[in-house]
């Protein structure tokens, strides 16, 4: 029993974030006894209890396509973009995103089949992308990321399935297994790199909590997604993780035993840096 | 190797065409880029005849914009009609559709399609279905189409919902007499589809088309003008 409840602590993060990530994908698609669902739409624009929420990455698309602004959508934008503006716009990524899931699968696979290879992309691939998708937007009339955009493609499959958009999916699994560690959402993706932009100055972030908690174990880099986010903080840089790549997944929270790191909101400016904590030595 | 330090001495400034160099490079790519996605998506499928909008949709170009792939719509409509487009169909990828044949558009009064819209793209003045545009039937089998073979199947004139304006029978006399032809009003018809479905031939004989694949456009020669 104790054995379990070490279990649940090592990965509270880990299951608190499948809990979240299935709830969204169980309230689009199972249908309640009474009828009707949860949340209406998909993850593009959805309306949860009569309220509409819509992505303003796509809505941005939409805008530049040459349409007009849709009123009912810009209050939904402005809500989304909101949450993610004050929280940290990553947060969409490990705990809405159903394609992490499928990412998160690959790299459990990679692990297990210890998978070193690694065909190196840029990070900076994704900013590409995603300037590009706005651009053909604009040149192209229609929204040029959502012919391919594998998030409202995963939620279409599970409405009516077919052997194109299971390749579609099937492949990025693959690639992240066999081609690049973390390829599409830490490299490729522009979802994630609208909101990383997005969310550059969100409040709830990982910190560096006692001053000589750390024990340099580097566990929280091995597993982090983005390990370039917490470089400053292992490096004693740092208090905070800024960057607005971390996608606060909490993974390092799950691997750090000594209580170094801890997920706070912190509505303080970002002072000076003071200096931290000297780490016993090992 | 000798070369390449001569080279190099000869630039004044060797950083300064060290980042020009990176800036063309990147430009260069953003170029072929964005003209190689430009081409991928101008051939992308673009909405087939037999594809139909649901009622209020803008016209195509602007539908394709406005239209966030978001499938409210598709989820509003009481008799589950609508889909969106897959990879594989024959509309922009995640567009909502449907398919007159396999099930038409009811015309609900209420249009609650149209009311479940976020962005506009399917208009939210319209506001009467009647006034609704998916397209125009069009009988385009003159020689399957049983009324013309001298029989009164009659079975679209019979299922249109604006019965007796949308598709009415007209006479008309040939050389096997007097055949009731059913005649679409193309501006009562709302491109419902229910003809197109019921219709009793293995392929139909009348079907809803995009009104100006339906219908033609009036000429700019002075020939097609009056």
């Amino acid at each position: 029993m104790r054995q379990l409840q070490a279990m649940f602590f090592r990965n509270r993060w880990l299951f608190s974030r499948r809990i979240i990530q299935l709830l969204i994908i169980a309230a689009f698609t199972v249908e309640l006894p009474a009828g009707g669902y949860l949340a209406q739409g998909n993850l593009s624009s959805s309306v949860w209890f009569g309220i509409g929420l819509t992505d303003p990455y796509i809505w941005l698309q939409s805008l530049l396509a040459g349409a007009p602004l849709g009123k009912a959508a810009l209050f939904g934008v402005a809500i989304v973009a909101v949450f993610y503006l004050l929280l940290g716009g990553r947060i969409y990524c490990s705990w809405v995103c159903p394609i992490n899931l499928v990412t998160d699968l690959s790299y459990w696979v990679r692990q297990k089949l210890n998978i070193k290879s690694n065909f190196t992309l840029s990070k900076n691939i994704r900013v590409t992308i995603l300037m590009l998708s706005l651009l053909l937007s604009l040149l192209s009339g229609t929204l040029a990321w959502e012919a391919i955009n594998p998030i409202t493609l995963f939620q279409r499959e599970l409405m009516w399935g077919s052997v194109a958009g299971a390749t579609v999916l099937a492949s990025i699994f693959l690639f992240d297994v066999l081609v690049t560690r973390r390829g599409w959402c830490g490299h490729v993706c522009p979802v994630g790199a609208f909101y990383s932009e997005l969310g550059r100055e969100g409040r709830l972030r990982v910190k560096a909590t006692q001053v000589g908690a750390c024990g340099g174990c580097a566990k929280c880099i091995k597993v982090c997604p983005e390990p370039h986010v917490l470089a400053p903080v292992i490096a004693k840089k740092a208090t905070f993780v800024t960057s607005g790549d971390c996608t606060r997944c909490g993974a390092c929270l799950d691997q750090c035993s000594t209580g170094a790191l801890a997920m706070r909101l912190s509505f303080k400016k970002q002072g000076k840096f003071k200096g931290i904590p000297v780490v016993g030595g090992h | 190797m000798a070369d390449k330090t001569s080279a190099a001495a000869e630039v004044a400034e060797p950083e300064r065409r060290k980042v020009f160099r990176k800036i063309f490079r990147q430009l260069g790519v953003a170029t072929v880029v964005t003209m190689f996605g430009k081409a991928v998506l101008d051939s992308r499928p673009a909405r087939a005849a037999s594809v139909l909008r649901p009622p209020g949709a803008l016209p195509e170009p602007e539908f394709n914009a406005a239209c966030i792939r978001c499938g409210l719509c598709v989820e509003a409509c009481p008799y589950d009609i609508l889909h969106l487009a897959r990879w594989s169909d024959p509309a922009p990828t995640g567009t909502p559709y449907f398919v007159a044949r396999e099930d038409p558009c009811r015309m609900c009064t209420d249009i609650p399609c149209a009311r479940a819209c976020p962005t506009g793209a399917l208009s939210p003045l319209v506001t009467d279905i009647k006034k609704a545009d998916m397209g125009v039937a069009v009988l385009v089998g003159h020689e399957t189409c049983l009324n013309y073979k001298g029989l009164t199947c009659s079975i679209c004139v019979r299922v249109c919902p604006i019965i007796g304006e949308a598709i009415s029978l007209k006479p008309i006399k040939n050389e096997r007499g007097v055949l009731q032809i059913p005649t679409v009003d193309s501006n009562k018809c709302t491109g419902c589809g229910t003809c197109e479905k019921h219709c009793v031939l293995a392929e139909a004989a009348i079907r809803v088309l995009p009104r100006e694949l339906g219908l033609g456009v009036e000429g700019a020669q002075s020939v097609g003008r009056w």
